[in-house]
């Protein structure tokens, strides 16, 4: 089989966040997650270049499809992996994620892709094992991965983020992946925008460096990129909006809100999405506008990339330690 | 921190009378600032001032030299959680006593959140014979303002003030009923008693862990707003004009707060409160990367905030600082932030911490001792805090100037979790002594 397609080093050990990557460091991982798309759109998708090594699903909170495309990255790399799903109800408690950490790193994984329902929780995690951690999303801090994968289908599709005038829409309070996005997009020179009901933008959220709309018509204005955040019921402690129906009515993205925006914007969304919530159905299914399926296709190859680029970090640590 | 050496000095030793010379004698309650000895002859003071040298005390029993260092009545921490009785494995009145008299505390104030709760005279009466036995720092208990704390029926104030509670509290539960409040401060008053509030409005803050902010955003943490805290201090503030009585705000954190006391102490009400050093020597960037050592109650502000404080330091509006020593083990700490508990261990950086705000000028030191002792001691009327003959014989004797590194492990408390942690501090405890008795003493 043919070598890796990726040559260039990842000067992190564990890839926690966006939040200090410089952009020559992203462009790394953009460039890499690249060439894997083009490795899996051929019928031989198999690579060595995880051959040996171990990799552990360790997911805190439910998830299909990043899980899946995790282990799908993984297993295309060669690598063995492995996937545990820990029941929220009975890990909530940080002892157990500390002891799962030790359990874990004695059986000398490789990689530890993590998601945990508590923000931080990733970082404290990877503080106790000797591998290299990858977060698979941290409560409402971060989730990288799906920031690169969204930054990826935005370069494919315009060949550039520097300069596109992009709108973030929703529940960014509750958002690991907004915030993910916003260090991201913001870093690599897009204009980025938000817009949402003010009990659902965080505190000092121009603080990224963004502008701050609360009317989506406003706000989608002369976008070349509108990105749809899932109302995330489940972590809303108490009542942000006062219902569904009025949501969609002034933020939900439907064809007459979206006519704001450039007549070629891009619609993109993390998924699942909520149909008639945050998005409606003929948007969402309009594939001359919606890159949504993409989105999961790119997941794969920015997933093998990062595996393949800390795997090859842990090599090193793995010859040091001889 | 401990840098020196316990002793077991017992209350049934024998004490002959001991001088306390060359030092620079501290006494705010007096403002006595001058070189000079303290003589002691059991367990009292019987004389201070100039005259007390190495010559003129020849005929005491034992002479230390105090090599110019400070001598100041030992302090007095209103604000300390034991965690003895019912969880003994973050403190106990013994490792906590012991963390004291390192940090030159010799008379503290315990909070009534143990388990059980202190509401009962049997438990008043439990915690004050207890800290007499160990023969370390003397110890006062709160009582609970309502029953286990629950904020809904108050408790035997009187009856516990009778058994030795000095003052009153739902610890670091805010009374949140307004209507419970107002009888509590107007019942209170009846006996003349002290009614202590964490003040934090439970509805605005509910969920929130760490200040509301752009580093709470950034860290993707439910942020917790100043306004809770200005909201129940603005409200208590009208409760105290309708039902008059006595009311002090414990570990006051922001600059809205702060505003609101200091024109409620203009306008005549009998308001106090104090502030812990965490609130004018960190704030919120403190937390960095989910350091849960940082997490505390009210959660660390902004630098606006923290500014705030100092103000209110030095012209009076906050009248007293106290540790606010919350013990918390490592399983309570070492968890996903929002998971981790609240507090920070003070006691032994009280005096160093405490000791910035004069090496940095905001005021002069013996300003900085009167909000560690006369200020306490007035408030809850206690039988501690001054240098004069016929006082107990609790002494602190401090090197204003020497510098040393806080490190948690290396903390007398049994619990580590210093928001200091790493801190470099300059102000070292050299000796403490209790009733005539030297109970830790750092070798020089």
């Amino acid at each position: 089989m043919a070598d890796p397609p990726v040559t260039a080093a990842f000067p992190h050990r564990h890839l926690l966040g966006i939040e200090g990557l410089s952009p020559d460091e992203i462009t790394i991982l953009l460039d890499a997650s690249d060439a894997y798309v083009e490795l899996n759109r051929q019928a031989e998708k198999k690579r060595d270049a995880l051959r040996g090594r171990t990799v552990i699903n360790l997911f805190f909170e439910s998830s299909t499809r990043t899980r899946t495309s995790f282990e799908l990255a993984g297993k295309r790399l060669s690598a063995d992996v492995i996937n545990m799903s820990v029941g929220t109800s009975s890990v909530n408690k940080g002892e157990s994620l500390i002891d799962t950490a030790m359990t874990l790193n004695a059986m000398h994984p490789d990689v530890l892709v993590v998601r945990h329902g508590e923000s931080g929780a990733v970082k404290l995690l990877s503080e106790k094992v000797n591998c290299a951690v990858i977060n698979a999303g941290d409560g409402s801090h971060e989730h990288p991965t799906q920031a690169l994968l969204d930054a990826l289908t935005i370069r494919r599709r315009l060949g550039r983020l520097e300069g596109l005038t992009i709108a973030i829409c929703g529940d960014v309070l509750h958002s690991r992946v907004a915030r993910s996005n916003l260090l991201l997009l913001t870093t690599m020179g897009a204009r980025v925008r938000v817009i949402g009901p003010r009990t659902l933008l965080p505190a000092n959220v121009e603080r990224y460096g963004v502008e701050v709309f609360h009317d989506m018509k406003a706000g989608l204005d002369g976008c070349d990129i509108v990105m749809m955040l899932r109302l995330q019921m489940e972590r809303m402690q108490g009542n942000f909006i006062p219902s569904i129906r009025e949501y969609f009515q002034f933020f939900g993205l439907d064809y007459d809100k979206l006519a704001a925006a450039k007549e070629d914007a891009l619609i993109m969304h993390p998924g699942p999405s909520n149909r008639g919530v945050e998005i409606d159905s003929e948007v969402a299914d309009d594939f001359s506008r919606s890159v949504i399926r993409e989105q999961v296709e790119m997941g794969v190859a920015v997933r093998m990339a990062c595996l393949d680029l800390l795997g090859r970090n842990t090599e090193e640590l793995g010859a040091r330690n001889l | 921190m401990a840098h020196g050496n316990w002793t077991h000095a017992m209350p049934d030793d024998p004490l002959g009378s001991v001088a306390y010379v060359n030092a620079r004698l501290l006494d705010p309650a007096t403002g006595l600032d001058a070189m000079g000895g303290v003589l002691t002859e059991g367990e009292k003071v019987v004389a201070v001032g100039p005259n007390i040298t190495r010559e003129g005390a020849s005929l005491a029993d034992t002479i230390v030299d105090c090599r110019g260092q400070c001598l100041a009545p030992g302090l007095i921490d209103i604000r300390v959680q034991i965690r003895e009785p019912g969880e003994e494995h973050k403190g106990t009145l013994e490792s906590e006593g012991r963390a004291a008299t390192a940090g030159g505390v010799t008379t503290y104030v315990c909070l009534p959140n143990t388990t059980p709760v202190i509401a009962e005279v049997s438990e008043v009466e439990f915690v004050a014979r207890r800290a007499r036995l160990l023969g370390l720092s003397k110890v006062y208990p709160y009582g609970a303002v309502t029953k286990d704390l629950k904020g809904v029926e108050i408790a035997e104030i009187g009856t516990l003030a009778g058994a030795g509670a000095v003052a009153f509290t739902d610890g670091e539960k805010a009374i949140a009923n307004t209507q419970v409040m107002r009888r509590a401060l107007s019942y209170a008053s009846t006996f003349g008693l002290l009614i202590v509030q964490h003040p934090e409005e439970p509805g605005l803050a509910a969920g929130g862990v760490m200040n509301e902010g752009e580093i709470a955003t950034r860290l993707g943490l439910p942020g917790l707003p100043s306004a809770a805290e200005t909201i129940l201090v603005e409200r208590d503030l009208r409760l105290l004009a309708l039902t008059g009585g006595r009311l002090h705000f414990a570990h006051v954190s922001c600059a809205e707060a702060i505003d609101a006391i200091r024109k409620a102490k203009a306008a005549g009400l009998r308001v106090t409160c104090d502030t812990a050093p965490p609130y004018f020597a960190l704030n919120e960037t403190s937390v960095g990367d989910y350091r849960t050592f940082a997490k505390l109650s009210p959660p660390l502000r902004g630098e606006r905030d923290r500014e705030a404080v100092v103000a209110a330091l030095a012209d009076g509006t906050i009248d007293v600082i106290a540790s606010d020593h919350a013990p918390q083990d490592e399983d309570s700490k070492r968890l996903p932030f929002a998971q981790a508990a609240n507090g920070g261990v003070g006691l032994e950086t009280l005096l160093s911490v405490s000791l910035e705000l004069y090496h940095n000028g905001h005021l002069p030191l013996l300003e900085v001792i009167g909000k560690l002792t006369r200020a306490p001691s007035e408030l809850m009327n206690l039988p501690a805090g001054k240098l004069s003959p016929g006082e107990a014989a609790d002494i602190v004797i401090f090197d204003p100037d020497r510098a040393w590194k806080v490190d948690a492990d290396q903390l007398a408390s049994k619990s580590k979790n210093s928001p200091f942690d790493g801190r470099p501090v300059q102000g070292m405890v050299i000796r403490t002594v209790i009733d005539g008795r030297t109970v830790y003493a750092v070798e020089n």
